[in-house]
C-alpha cells in the first residue's frame, strides 16, 4: 500500500464547500455562536455577511434560532464546538429541531478530543450517544476531505435534521477518485476477510494504516468508514461480519453509546457474533494531552489497532482448536 | 371582530377549556384560563392566519412558548376551523395528536413546545428570516411569567434587540403565579418592564383579561420602529371562575364533575350579564 497523502482539516473542507454552495444559494445561512474562527468561517462572514447570523456565546439560542430560520425555509447550518452544541444546546436539539422536525444542519466542530489538552470541558465524547437516543436526527461523521465535501453537499438537500461531526486535524485522503458517497451507506476503504476494522471520523485513517500493517503480517483486514451512524448501514456491517472472524471497532467517542455499541447491538440481535473489541475512550477521567497523545494512550494508533486485531483473531483460532 | 363578540368568545372558550380538561382528566387549568383572552384577541382580531391553508407563507406566526397551556390553544384553533372541534375530545387519549403540549401534528401549530424557555429563540429565527426576505408577516410568542427565569429567554432577548426585530411580538402572561406560588417569592422578576426595556424591547403593559384593551395595544404594533415589541399582559391565573382565580393549586388541578358544573354555571351567568350590559347600552 502507498502511504496516505495528507489533505486539509475536514473543518476547512466544510467551510470551503459551504462558501461555494452559499454563493449560489442565497437561502443558505450559517448561524454561529462566537464560533466562526474555530469553524473557519471568517472568510465566509467577510464574503457573505448577509448569510451569517451571529448569536454570541449562546448555544441554546443558536439552536432555537436555527430552528426558526429552518421553519422559514432557510437552509441552515448551525456551527459550534461539538462539546457545547450537543450539551448546552441539547434540549433545543431534542425539541426545537428533532421533535419539531425542523431540518437544521447542526455542525459540531472540533469534535471528540480535537481540542486535546484543553481538557474535558472541550471534549465531546457524549454527542453520538445522546443524539442516537433522540429520534429524528441523522448523524454523519465523515472521515476525510472527500467524505466531508460530499456530506456537506448532501446535507443541503437532506430532508431531516442532521448532525455533522467534524474535527480539526489535517486528514489523509482515503478514497480513490470517483468514490460514491451516500448518507447512510458505509464506504469500504480496504477489502479483507480475516478481520474487519469498523471506524468513523478521524479514526478511519488510523484503521486503514492498521490494515496495511496487518497485511504485511499476512492478515487481510477489511476497513469500513461508517460515516453515518443514523441511518445505520446494517447491511454493510452484517455482510462484513459474516465474512470475517474478528471485528475491531474504533471511534473518537466514549465506548458507551457510539459506533462500537451500535455495531454490538446489531450483531448480537442478528445472531452474527465474530469476536468483537470496542476501542474508544473508556469511562474514566480522560487522559490529558494532545489528540494524538490521547489516542496513543487509549490504543488508537495503527500499531495498537493492528495488535488488538491480531490478538483477537489469534484468540478465535485458539478457541477453534 | 367587534368587542362584544370577542367577549362572548372568551366566555365560550373558557367553557370549552374547562370541559375538555375535565373530560381528558388532565390539563393546565389556571394557565389556560389566564391566557384565553390573549389568544382570542390574537386569532380573532390581530393575526392574519388562514385555517384552510395553514401553511400559507404570508401568515403571521404564533408560537405557544408556555406550551402547558395547550387547552387554550387547541380551543381557539378548533374554533377557527384548523381542525374539527370533535378532536378536542381525543385530548390525551392513546394515539391522539392532541397531547398535553402542542405539536406540529396538529394543524395551526407552528412549533412543538412544552419545555419552557424555547419559544422565543425560535420566534427570533422566524423573525430574522422574514426580515431577510422582506416579508411583512409578524411573529408572535406567548410566555409565562414563571418561564422568564429560564436563561435562554435572555439569550434570545439580546438577539431580538440586536437584530432590531420590530416584527416580533413577545407577550408575557403576567399572572404572578407559577407552580410553587407567587413568582416574586419563587424567584423575583420585578422590575420586569424595566428589565425588558433595558434589554432593548419597546414595552407596553396592558390588562391581559380585557379584550378591548388588548385589541387597542396590538393595534399599535410596531410600538417603536427597530425595536422588538413586548407586551406585559397583566392577567389573573384561572380567570373567569371565582374559585379557580388566583390560586396556585389550580395550575394543573382538574375540575371534578361538581366543580365543572359550578364553573360552567358561573360562566353562563357572566354571559347573561354581558348580554344585559349590551342590551341596556
Ligand atoms: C424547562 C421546563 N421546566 C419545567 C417545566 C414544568 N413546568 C410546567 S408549567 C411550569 C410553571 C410555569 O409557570 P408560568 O410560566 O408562570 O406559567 P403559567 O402561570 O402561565 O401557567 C413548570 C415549572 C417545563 N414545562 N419546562
Ligand atoms: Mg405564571
Amino acid at each position: 500500500m502507498q502511504p496516505l497523502e495528507v489533505g486539509k482539516p475536514n473543518q476547512q473542507i466544510f467551510s470551503d464547500t459551504l462558501l461555494k454552495l452559499a454563493e449560489s444559494d442565497r437561502n443558505l445561512l450559517v448561524v454561529t455562536s462566537d464560533s466562526r474562527g474555530s469553524g473557519r468561517l471568517v472568510a465566509f462572514g467577510k464574503q457573505l455577511p448577509a448569510q451569517i447570523v451571529e448569536v454570541g456565546i449562546a448555544e441554546q439560542n443558536l439552536v432555537g434560532v436555527a430552528a426558526g430560520l429552518a421553519a422559514a425555509g432557510k437552509h441552515v447550518f448551525a456551527v459550534s464546538p461539538a462539546c457545547f452544541l450537543t450539551a448546552r444546546g441539547l434540549e433545543q436539539i431534542k425539541n426545537d429541531v428533532a421533535y419539531s422536525d425542523q431540518p437544521v444542519r447542526l455542525v459540531g466542530i472540533s469534535a471528540g478530543v480535537s481540542y486535546g489538552a484543553l481538557g474535558t470541558t472541550h471534549h465531546s465524547l457524549h454527542d453520538l450517544a445522546v443524539l442516537q437516543a433522540i429520534n429524528n436526527i441523522d448523524i454523519v461523521v465523515p472521515a476525510d476531505n472527500f467524505e466531508t465535501q460530499a456530506a456537506v453537499e448532501a446535507a443541503i438537500m437532506h430532508p431531516r435534521p442532521l448532525y455533522l461531526r467534524l474535527g480539526k486535524k489535517a486528514m489523509h485522503h482515503l478514497h480513490a477518485p470517483g468514490a460514491d458517497f451516500v448518507i447512510g451507506k458505509a464506504l469500504r476503504i480496504r477489502r479483507g476477510d480475516d478481520v474487519a476494522l469498523l471506524a468513523n471520523g478521524e479514526t478511519v485513517e488510523i484503521a486503514a494504516q492498521a490494515a496495511d500493517l496487518l497485511a504485511a503480517r499476512g492478515i487481510s483486514a477489511d476497513v469500513l468508514s461508517i460515516h453515518t451512524l443514523r441511518p445505520f448501514d446494517e447491511a454493510a456491517v452484517l455482510e462484513t461480519a459474516r465474512r470475517v472472524k474478528a471485528i475491531v471497532t474504533v471511534e473518537e467517542h466514549s465506548v458507551h453509546g457510539g459506533l462500537g455499541s451500535r455495531v454490538a447491538t446489531l450483531l448480537m440481535q442478528a445472531g452474527v457474533t465474530p469476536a468483537l473489541r470496542i476501542v474508544g475512550i473508556p469511562d474514566e477521567y480522560t487522559y490529558t494531552g494532545s489528540q494524538q497523545e490521547i489516542f496513543a494512550h487509549y490504543g488508537i494508533t495503527p500499531a495498537d489497532l493492528a495488535q488488538t486485531a491480531e490478538l483477537l483473531l489469534h484468540a478465535t483460532r485458539v478457541e477453534a482448536i | 371582530m367587534q368587542i362584544p363578540e370577542l367577549e362572548r368568545k372568551s366566555i365560550e372558550y373558557r367553557k370549552t377549556i374547562l370541559s375538555s380538561i375535565a373530560q381528558a382528566g388532565a390539563g393546565h387549568t389556571g394557565g389556560s384560563l389566564s391566557c384565553t383572552d390573549i389568544l382570542n384577541v390574537l386569532y380573532n382580531a390581530v393575526m392574519r392566519v388562514d385555517p384552510h391553508n395553514p401553511n400559507r407563507s404570508e401568515r403571521d406566526r404564533y408560537i405557544h412558548s408556555k406550551g402547558h397551556s395547550v387547552e387554550a390553544l387547541y380551543t381557539v384553533l378548533a374554533d377557527k376551523g384548523f381542525f374539527p372541534a370533535e378532536k378536542l375530545a381525543t385530548m390525551g387519549r392513546g394515539g391522539s395528536h392532541w397531547v398535553g403540549h402542542p405539536t406540529r401534528k396538529v394543524a395551526g401549530v407552528e412549533q412543538n413546545t412544552g419545555a419552557l424557555g424555547h419559544g422565543l429563540s425560535v420566534a427570533v429565527g422566524m423573525a430574522i428570516a422574514a426580515k431577510q426576505d422582506g416579508l411583512a408577516h409578524r411573529v408572535f410568542t406567548l410566555m409565562g411569567d414563571g418561564e422568564l427565569t429560564e436563561g435562554s429567554i435572555w439569550e434570545a432577548s439580546m438577539s431580538a434587540a440586536f437584530y432590531k426585530l420590530d416584527n416580533l411580538i413577545v407577550i408575557i402572561d403576567r399572572n404572578t403565579l407559577q407552580i410553587t406560588g407567587r413568582t416574586e417569592n419563587v424567584m423575583a422578576l420585578e422590575p420586569l418592564a424595566e428589565r425588558f426595556s433595558a434589554f432593548g424591547y419597546a414595552v407596553r403593559t396592558v390588562d391581559g383579561n380585557d379584550v378591548a384593551a388588548l385589541v387597542d395595544t396590538f393595534a399599535q404594533i410596531p410600538f417603536e420602529p427597530g425595536k422588538p415589541n413586548l407586551v406585559i399582559a397583566r392577567t389573573t391565573k384561572g380567570k373567569g371562575v371565582s374559585f379557580i382565580e388566583d390560586a396556585a393549586d389550580w395550575h394543573h388541578h382538574v375540575p371534578t364533575a361538581a366543580e365543572l358544573t359550578t364553573a360552567l354555571a358561573e360562566l353562563d351567568q357572566a354571559e347573561q350579564r354581558r348580554q344585559e350590559r349590551y342590551a341596556t347600552a
